[in-house]
């Protein structure tokens, strides 16, 4: 059997005000404090479209090679829920912003296109939340633009459907078209699944398994559902048309509503706005403007480099740390030792410490420095490590640590050949193990040396003046 | 001098200018006169007197420090659609009792800004649903010059308001002749302006495509200074048109000689009462001497106007009013659950009509009827308006009657509602179209019924429509009359 995956991806704005008013488009706040007539759907209040969130929602259609609609318009999608102002949510219906278009996604062994449909504009509902003797409604996340970004039903598993995703919030959050933060609701999706005999065979009945909030959640529950489909087809019953819930802490998923029962919405045009006109030259404009994307970004840093490709990827994919790096590179002029810095050091901490990029206090002039001192052998490796974790921890000048903690290596031939004769009188046996063959015992005389010289010898003198000593 | 209540407004700006009187003293006229007459009329719906004194009294400073303001301490009252800061606003419907709106209207808060004093909420069919007036959810509105009869709708309240003295002007809202038709019938002036001339924003919507806000007042010239003062483009209204408002005042006096007058064939094909009809070919041939040349012109696809106009406001008003669900404001029932409570709610609140035409337009716009009506309709629409632009290339306004008849009595057409949606045959297309229109009485049906001619101009040429009604109504004895009501109970001495 075969899952084919389709995605509804929602995606809130980063814009300073909300779709279709003037309150802040801002997380969180006391409930019921970023509001006003318009988006509480009071009487006689008007919508005005935010032509922000047209901008940025061409730019993702650009970004993803989608054909934009200088015609386009929006409607009425009439349903009555609580969290809905006026019982209808002004959307876009038949004639969408950006239509086509594609991304590009990473698998373990290959990449892989995924087609998008279509990208429309839309305002997001207000926040429902049940207590014990009732229920509130939160109107501040209510008008906050959303934009809906539709694949076809390109993607076979879940992995690829998480490929899609993480792909997906990378390039959005290159191009700052959203905070893409999984937490504050700024990405959910629908997904649409469906299983077939074989690849040629038609598509399946879909399943809609809704409001998905994090893409973990939305891998579980697609290899959950794939099963489960594949089960009940090979149990030779029907699956029928419906929508799902996941539970993702129980890890199951139950029906919310079949076809029967499914909305009609109603669709008809928006009769209180006039048809979004977007001109070719305003179209242009954006473009010269976009950013370049991760892929294309992770080739050039390649090529202007010299990094390994892997690394190259791993600094791309996030546009804030390939940043960082190309700018340390740029000052140091030595970008794959920029890079094994990036790659190790910086990684490491930052996980460890859950900092972001953009707040650390090793600046990238420092980073060069750092890297400069090394590549003047004025201080080794190790101590090189202590200066990158003094300058993560504190900040400052990585000149200055090293001169405050005495870290520069001693490179005098004779003090480190007086080193080497005492570490030869204490360690007979290591000699002569060396000298019966066991390669392992330089590495450890070596490791005295420096023991001795609390770090500060250079091991590659250490190591010449050893062997000069025991070798042949 | 005249009763104070009896003033146009021009008038009352030049007593208030002179310090004649105070817009205190007018205010309190007015008041007294509603106290008076009221209970009879059944106009208004809300009057908080001391608040209406209040501002009046802070007009009057102004005034005292210096300040202008084209409308400088004259009292105003709104169709109970307009948001009116701290103004109950019901739409004339159970479902926004209790409702207090927390934001001017653009057209309100332009008129504050000349100075109006705003004050009273006038009567109206529920949600602007009705040509009679009888679907007000509070209480009917009497005709002033027949109280056994209706005064026209929507906007009757604001209609009979002017006519029985209780206010200078008002506004109402058209949305297929819901100023006009009730112009027509107590005897006032009437106008539509064209869609988009006027913001919506705080219009409580019934179509949103066809909605126009506009006055009613005792003459052609105060009529053109309010809609100067309402119109121009408003960043709250995206179908509003930007730019100034055009001007009226200074360009109705211009006459008409040399002005084509169309009059389409299709209207006058037997579809008017007798005593209409003479009316308004009298008013043609006064145009005619007034030096206007009438030519007959051809509105091809009027008869499809009516079911066109039904299926277009119908739909849109389903949605605009599905946001009436007593979770945020207004009304409320308990339910068990969300959808129990609306249905609770708007079984409750919404009265017979206007429940009518949910059903009618979410029927309309359903899956697999969408086609058939709604999107027919919209090329209809089309059809409609490319008649009105074809027409005007060779005619600078349009005449009409207003209404098939004059002003019927109560219950006369309640029990048939197609009946009562055939009364708007002369008024739909104008909003169809987008166009401007207007009511300005010409005459007298029996001697006793007031009847409106009605004048239509191109879209934003409103100043075509001014120039024909103040040339009809200088070189006519119209204006000014008043209806037995206001002879009989309006003197107290003077
Ligand atoms: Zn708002």
């Amino acid at each position: 059997m075969i899952a084919s995956i389709g995605l509804e991806v929602h995606v809130q704005l980063r814009t300073n005000t909300k779709m279709f008013c003037g309150c802040p488009n801002r997380y969180g706040g006391e409930p019921n404090t970023h509001v006003c007539p318009v988006c509480l759907g009071y009487p006689g209040a008007l919508p005005v479209i935010n032509a922000e969130a047209v901008r940025l929602t061409v730019m993702t259609g650009l970004l993803l090679g989608c054909r934009i609609n200088l015609k386009n318009k929006f409607d009425r999608k009439n349903y009555f829920y609580p969290d809905q102002a006026k019982n209808y949510q002004i959307s876009q219906y038949d004639q969408p912003l950006c239509e086509g278009g594609q991304l590009e996604i990473q698998l373990k062994d290959r990449t892989k296109i995924i087609r998008i449909t279509r990208i429309h504009l839309e305002e997001d509902v207000a926040k429902n939340t049940h207590f014990g003797d009732g229920s509130g409604i939160d109107f501040n996340r209510a008008g906050t633009p959303l934009m809906e970004i539709v694949t076809e039903p390109d993607m076979d598993n879940e992995d690829e459907a998480f490929a899609f995703l993480t792909a997906l919030k990378q390039i959005l959050a290159y191009a700052d078209i959203s905070d893409c933060n999984l937490e504050q609701g700024n990405i959910r999706c629908d997904i649409n699944t469906s299983v077939r005999p074989t690849r040629e065979s038609p598509l399946g009945t879909k399943v809609e398994i809704k409001n998905m909030n994090t893409f973990r959640g939305a891998h579980r529950a697609l290899a959950h559902e794939i099963q489960r489909q594949i089960r009940e087809v090979q149990r030779g019953r029907a699956i029928p048309q419906e929508t799902r819930r996941w539970d993702d802490d129980a890890g199951v998923s139950s029906s919310m509503r079949t076809k029967e029962y499914a909305h009609d919405y109603r669709y008809f045009p928006e009769p209180d706005l006039l048809p979004v006109e977007l001109t070719q030259t305003q179209v242009d404009t954006w473009a010269a403007l976009l950013p370049e994307r991760p892929p294309e970004r992770r080739e050039r840093m390649v090529r202007d480099y010299g990094i390994p490709d892997y690394d190259a990827g791993v600094l791309a994919a996030d546009r804030a740390i390939a940043d960082y790096f190309e700018k340390a590179a740029r000052l140091s002029g030595k970008g794959k030792a920029v890079s094994n810095w990036m790659m190790s050091e910086m990684m490491r901490l930052l996980t460890a410490t859950g900092q972001e990029i953009g707040a650390v206090k090793i600046t990238p002039e420092a980073l060069a420095a750092l890297v400069a001192l090394v590549e003047a052998k004025t201080i080794n490796q190790p101590a090189a490590k202590e200066v990158f974790a003094v300058l993560f921890e504190q900040g400052g000048d990585p000149q200055q640590i090293v001169q405050d903690r005495g870290l520069v290596q001693v490179s005098d031939t004779g003090a480190i050949q007086g080193l080497v004769d005492q570490v030869l009188r204490e360690n007979e046996r290591s000699v002569q193990d060396y000298r019966s063959g066991k390669e392992a015992a330089l590495q450890f005389l070596v490791g005295q040396v420096m023991r001795i010289s609390k770090g500060k010898a250079n091991p590659q003198l250490a190591r010449e003046l050893l062997l000069k000593a025991i070798g042949s | 001098m005249a009763e104070l209540t009896q003033l146009t407004l021009h008038e009352t700006l030049d007593a208030l200018a002179r310090g004649t009187c105070s817009s205190e003293d007018v205010t309190r006229a007015y008041l007294d006169r509603i106290a008076a007459v009221d209970d009879r009329i059944g106009a208004f719906l809300h009057l908080d007197r001391d608040q209406a004194l209040a501002d009046a009294r802070a007009a009057d400073a102004r005034r005292k420090a210096g300040q202008g303001g084209r409308l400088l301490g004259v009292p105003l009252a709104m169709k109970d659609v307009l948001n009116v800061k701290g103004h109950p606003c019901t739409c004339g419907s159970q479902i926004l009792k209790g409702y207090v709106a927390p934001y001017d209207a653009t057209a309100v808060a332009r008129l504050r800004a000349e100075g109006a004093v705003i004050m009273g909420r006038l009567n109206m069919d529920e949600f602007a649903m009705g040509s009679s007036n009888e679907n007000s959810s509070y209480h009917p509105v009497r005709n002033p010059y027949d109280l056994g009869r209706v005064p026209g709708g929507s906007s009757g309240g604001s209609a009979a308001a002017v006519a029985a003295d209780e206010i200078t002007a008002s506004l109402g809202s058209d949305t297929g002749g819901s100023i006009r038709q009730p112009a027509s019938f107590c005897g006032v002036v009437g106008v539509k302006p064209s869609y988009g001339r006027v913001s919506r924003y705080g219009l409580t919507a019934f179509a949103s495509s066809l909605d126009q806000i506009g006055p009613f007042t005792k003459e052609v010239a105060d009529a053109a200074l309010l809609t100067e003062v309402m119109s121009g483009g408003d960043p709250l209204d995206s179908t509003s048109v930007p730019g100034p408002a055009p001007e009226l005042l200074a360009t109705m006096k211009q006459g008409i000689r040399g002005f084509r007058i169309g009059l389409p064939k299709e209207y006058f094909q037997g579809g008017m009462d007798a005593a209409t009809e003479a009316l308004v070919r009298a008013a043609v041939k006064q145009l005619e001497a007034l030096g206007a040349e009438p030519v007959e012109i051809s509105l091809p696809h009027t008869e499809y106007a009516i079911a066109t106009y039904y299926i277009i406001a119908t739909a849109e008003a389903s949605a605009n009013l599905a946001r009436f669900d007593g979770v945020r404001y207004g009304n409320r029932i308990a339910g068990v659950d969300p959808i129990d409570m609306y249905e609770k709610t708007r079984s409750a609140g919404f009265g017979n009509e206007v429940k009518r035409r949910i059903i009618l337009g979410t029927y309309v716009l359903s899956s697999g009827y969408y086609d058939a009506y709604y999107k027919k309709a919209q090329k209809v629409r089309a059809l409609i308006r490319r008649d009105f632009d074809e027409a005007f290339k060779t005619c600078q306004a349009i005449v009409t009657p207003a209404t098939p008849s004059a002003a019927f009595g109560f219950g006369e057409k309640t029990g048939d509602p197609l009946q009562m949606y055939l009364s708007d045959i002369f008024t739909v297309t104008t909003n169809l179209a987008g166009i401007c229109g207007m009511s300005v009485p010409c005459g007298f049906a029996g001697g006793t019924l007031p009847v409106g001619l009605q004048i239509l101009g191109p879209a934003f040429r409103e100043d075509n429509m001014f120039r024909v009604a103040h040339a009809y109504e200088q070189a006519t004895a119209w204006r000014g009359k008043r209806p037995p009501l206001a002879v009989d109970a309006g003197r107290t001495g003077a």
